[in-house]
């Protein structure tokens, strides 16, 4: 009895503070989001199950049995086989890996170049902006599916040039979304405060602006995961992206296409893996920028 | 407004000049010259090939030459089709790419802007969710995995349309542009729903209201016109990305568009045919993203006033 009335006004104090921040507030209302938060925990488990591959898969990535072929699901192969009779749950499970480490490095360098260029952008102001900010525009403007298609054919087809060849596109819109937050920041007075203490220009960003931006990079960043993606699958599909022995869903499905008459299962799990999880990501990307309150934050 | 039309297109010029002068680099700097592929060639055959195809000059001399070629709108011969230069496959490929993606588009528009006006004018009910899940799925499925699903049921399993070829059995043409289409619509109902819902909760729309005026005039005539400016906006990337996907669409249909030259050209390292597509889309994407800007500010009242006002 004791401890509890003792312990009741601790709670309470820690929960009023904390119910005053954003975050809080936020994590409030994405909760009460039935679509975000399934989104949420469907990826978990997605990265889960990348990250756990080696030990999770039924069968190893090289794994063949002629004599079976191309089997339908079954109890000993739950997604079935492919025409070299490998386990299309384990195939699911390694190409799901790239295609998940695609998505979030190259979504990483997007974010790493554009907070950069946004914020010095932003905060150093007058012509470096007016130039740097040119810079963006003339990119903008560039066909970059067709630049990527290009970059892959002329240096053949590397990974890690795919990922940086995606995240040199992705920067972009990071790069405006963080200039225009850094821009109405600098007025604040806790900024001038700063700077009137004598704080450096680097100090500042990182610990002033980069995290009262951060809401509009959060929501942007789970939204450019997607579309990274989707243009990884896009260049696999089309023989461009990721090569053999690796393997990504895209991949898969280029190879699902080609059998889904006698096969259709060698296309629909693939395909089923790929779109829950760009389902995933979109819902619960739609999920924070309604909680975070961010407009605008698309395009 | 001819004023903003005119330094939209001054801006362009950089923008193209750049896509020349870096996918020409870019080309030139690949590993392997295009010839490699033919098994043997005598080295004076070789060295004729070259010069016909002026690579025996110095590469700041071929940039020249390259540009001054493209100044009258020539692309130069084929690596891969001797005899065919790249002016004659691209024009060849222009007219099947453009219906494509004029279906896909309009399919895009009509289904697209009426599930979000539908959608925008019951916000939260069930006639906002429907639509609105579908366009999800229709923006996380992904074209070359909705192209092939279409194939299977409509074409393999039902036999009710064909499911390949363009315009050489009746109906051919049904699938590709669903399939091209079917992400813009989604796209085109999201961004349609938003903007109409912010222009329906404008004070014009309650005088509109308070007015009397039937709820078609209000949402047709009043609200429509606002409510659409970021779909305008939308149609300059869109194009862009239509283009992109018509390289899907039409390996899985076997097209015989643009989108397959270029993708053949690739996997052929047929250098100059991936020059002078690259410039070409290139230059049209960035032409279509001015007209769909100059479009977008000419329906946006405020900025059209500014535009022409000039010093008002």
């Amino acid at each position: 009895m004791t401890t509890l009335q003792a312990s009741e006004p601790v709670d309470l104090l820690e929960h009023a503070e904390q119910g005053a921040s954003l975050w809080r507030d936020a994590w409030q209302r994405l909760r009460k989001n039935k679509m975000a938060v399934g989104g949420g925990i469907t990826l978990l488990l997605f990265i889960l199950m990348a990250l756990l591959t080696p030990w999770l898969a039924p069968y190893s990535y090289e794994a063949q049995n002629l004599d079976l072929g191309a089997s339908p699901p079954s109890a000993a192969h739950w997604l079935g086989t492919d025409v070299f009779g490998r386990d299309v749950l384990t195939q699911v499970m390694y190409g799901g890996r790239v295609s998940l480490a695609v998505g979030f490095i190259a979504t990483a360098v997007a974010l790493l170049i554009g907070v950069t260029w946004g914020a010095v952008a932003g905060y150093v102001g007058g012509r470096v902006d007016a130039v740097m900010m040119r810079i963006v525009d003339i990119l903008y403007a560039l066909p970059f599916m067709i630049f990527i298609v290009l970059l892959m054919v002329v240096f053949g087809r590397n990974v890690l040039l795919l990922f940086l060849a995606i995240g040199a596109v992705e920067w972009l819109t990071m790069a405006r979304i963080m200039r225009s937050q850094v821009q109405s920041l600098r007025q604040q007075e806790f900024v001038e405060a700063a700077i009137s203490l004598g704080l450096s220009p680097a100090a500042i960003i990182r610990r002033h602006v980069i995290p009262n931006a951060l809401g509009p990079i959060i929501v942007y960043t789970t939204l450019t995961i997607p579309s990274v993606m989707l243009l990884e699958a896009f260049l696999s599909f089309l023989g461009l992206g990721i090569q053999p022995p690796e393997s990504s869903w895209g991949l898969l499905i280029n190879y699902g296409v080609e059998t889904m008459e006698e096969y259709p299962w060698l296309l629909i799990f693939p395909g089923l893996a790929l779109t829950t999880t760009l389902f995933s990501l979109n819902f619960l990307g739609d999920g924070l920028r309604d909680a975070l309150d961010v407009r605008g934050s698309k395009d | 407004m001819l004023r903003f039309i005119i330094s939209r297109l001054l801006q362009a010029i950089p923008v193209i000049f750049i896509v020349i002068t870096a996918t020409f680099f870019l080309v030139r700097a690949a590993p392997g010259g295009p010839f490699d592929a033919e098994k043997v060639v005598l080295p004076e055959v070789k060295r004729a090939l070259e010069a016909q195809y002026k690579l025996d000059l110095p590469l700041h001399e071929q940039y020249f030459a390259y540009l001054s070629d493209l100044a009258q709108g020539e692309l130069g011969p084929s690596f891969k089709y001797p005899g065919r230069s790249v002016n004659e496959i691209l024009f060849s490929g222009l007219p099947v790419t453009a219906e494509l993606g004029f279906y896909a588009l309009l399919i895009a528009l009509i289904i697209g802007v009426t599930a979000g006006v539908f959608a925008s004018l019951k916000p939260n009910t069930r006639q906002d969710y429907i639509p609105m899940g579908l366009a999800m799925i229709g923006i996380c499925m992904p074209s070359f995995l909705l192209g092939p699903l279409l194939v299977l049921v409509f074409g393999i399993y039902l036999e009710w349309l064909p499911i390949s070829g363009w315009g050489s059995i009746p109906g051919d043409k049904i699938l590709p542009s669903i399939t091209l289409g079917a992400a813009y619509a989604a796209y085109v109902a999201r961004l349609s729903r938003a903007g109409m819902l912010e222009i329906l909760s404008q004070d014009y729309i309650r005088t509109a209201r308070a007015k009397g005026l039937p709820e078609w005039q209000v949402v047709g005539k009043h609200a429509l016109r606002g409510g659409l400016i970021p779909v305008v906006a939308f149609l300059g990337p869109a194009f862009a990305g239509l283009l992109a996907g018509s390289f899907v669409v039409e390996t899985i249909f076997q097209i015989p568009g643009l989108g397959r030259f270029y993708v053949q050209a690739a996997f052929n390292r047929d250098y100059t045919m991936i020059l002078g597509t690259t410039v070409f889309l290139s230059s049209l994407i960035v032409l279509f993203n001015l007209i769909s800007d100059v479009a977008a500010a000419w329906l946006n009242p405020r900025l059209r006033s500014q535009l022409s006002g000039g010093g008002q």
